[in-house]
């Protein structure tokens, strides 16, 4: 084992500086209308940065052997194939939405 | 007997062996939270999808302030987590205490303001069930984003409570001299989970206190 410490202080330090600076940015874009979704981009991006810096700073990753990238990429990877085949299915078929299952419903009904 | 040898259990090799096992147990089990907590954000995704409108309006009754203040206290508590795993790693158990106390302060700090919030929902009829009350033909939408508000940000807590003990145990670990540069796996991990807490939060903020705005 190692007794050298993985991270410096002055990374950490940095890293945090980073994070508040990124959520006060998301903050005040928040107010302002970038019209388009561009605001949910904005959001998004800038969390999915935050995350990224926990990981791979806080978390080690980045100094990390390459098994533990395999379980985080697996990990997201899943997510992402969740979020991506369910979302896929949501917006191709308008019918699974509850406000046209319940006309459809009445229509069955009739 | 070496001094390495009183921390290997029998079935390992060598420390080196029995640390990367518990890293990656770890990481399996992050892997599984990622699972757990995915449900509840698919289930946002979808709902939002179908309600933006309702979702956009409904997300304008929590208190932005509030939630941009408890993710500077998460991030800071993540920042002291991060100093402490330093302190074990070049072993220095004082400072490895203090920062773990530290931690264990601002993770209570934030379920403070986290109860607070629930407060103020219960006194203002935000909370779902019998007596929710909110103006307006979409009521019945935004009593589902009030239901996955408490659902995504209660199970947070919970995990929440759940470090803030496994913290208190790795301080009561520390103070015996159970850590040291040689040894200091379970501080590690520990860091691991509630770093983990944390990303959860900072989709979370965005996702539920920044979406009313203009999203």
């Amino acid at each position: 084992m190692k007794s050298e410490p993985v991270v410096s202080i002055r990374i950490y330090a940095l890293v945090f500086f980073t994070l508040l600076v990124l959520t006060a940015l998301t903050t005040a874009i928040a107010f302002v209308d970038l019209g388009g979704g561009w605001n949910n981009v904005a959001a998004l991006t800038i969390a999915v940065g935050k995350a990224l810096l926990v990981i791979l700073y806080f978390m080690h990753v980045r100094y990390s052997d390459k098994l533990t990238w395999v379980y985080l990429g697996a990990g997201f990877f899943w997510l992402l194939i969740m979020l991506g085949g369910i979302m896929e299915d949501i917006r191709k078929r308008p019918s699974l939405s509850p406000e046209t299952a319940s006309t459809a419903t009445q229509s069955h009904t009739r | 007997m070496s001094k390495a040898e009183t921390f290997r259990a029998h079935h390992f090799n060598d420390l080196e062996q029995q640390h990367s096992a518990a890293w990656i147990g770890m990481w399996v089990f992050l892997a599984t939270e990622v699972m757990f907590f995915g449900g509840m954000f698919a289930c946002y995704t979808v709902y939002r999808y179908w309600y933006a409108q309702a979702f956009g309006s409904a997300s304008n009754h929590l208190d932005v302030w509030l939630g941009a203040i408890n993710t500077v206290v998460l991030i800071g508590s993540s920042f002291t987590m991060a100093l402490a795993v330093y302190n074990a790693e070049t072993g220095r158990s004082k400072p490895l205490i203090y920062f773990l106390l530290l931690t264990i302060v601002l993770g209570l700090a934030f379920l403070g303001i986290k109860f607070f919030e629930y407060y103020t929902k219960f006194a203002e009829h935000l909370v779902p069930g019998s007596s929710f009350q909110y103006e307006g033909p979409l009521a019945r939408q935004a009593e589902i984003f009030f239901s996955l508000y408490f659902a995504m940000t209660g199970m947070h807590a919970v995990h929440m409570i759940i470090g803030i003990g496994l913290l208190a145990a790795l301080v009561l670990k520390a103070r015996r001299g159970r850590f040291s540069a040689l040894y200091h796996t379970p501080v590690e991990l520990t860091g691991l989970y509630w770093h983990f807490v944390d990303i959860v939060w900072i989709f979370l903020f965005p996702l539920l206190y920044l979406l009313g705005r203009h999203l």
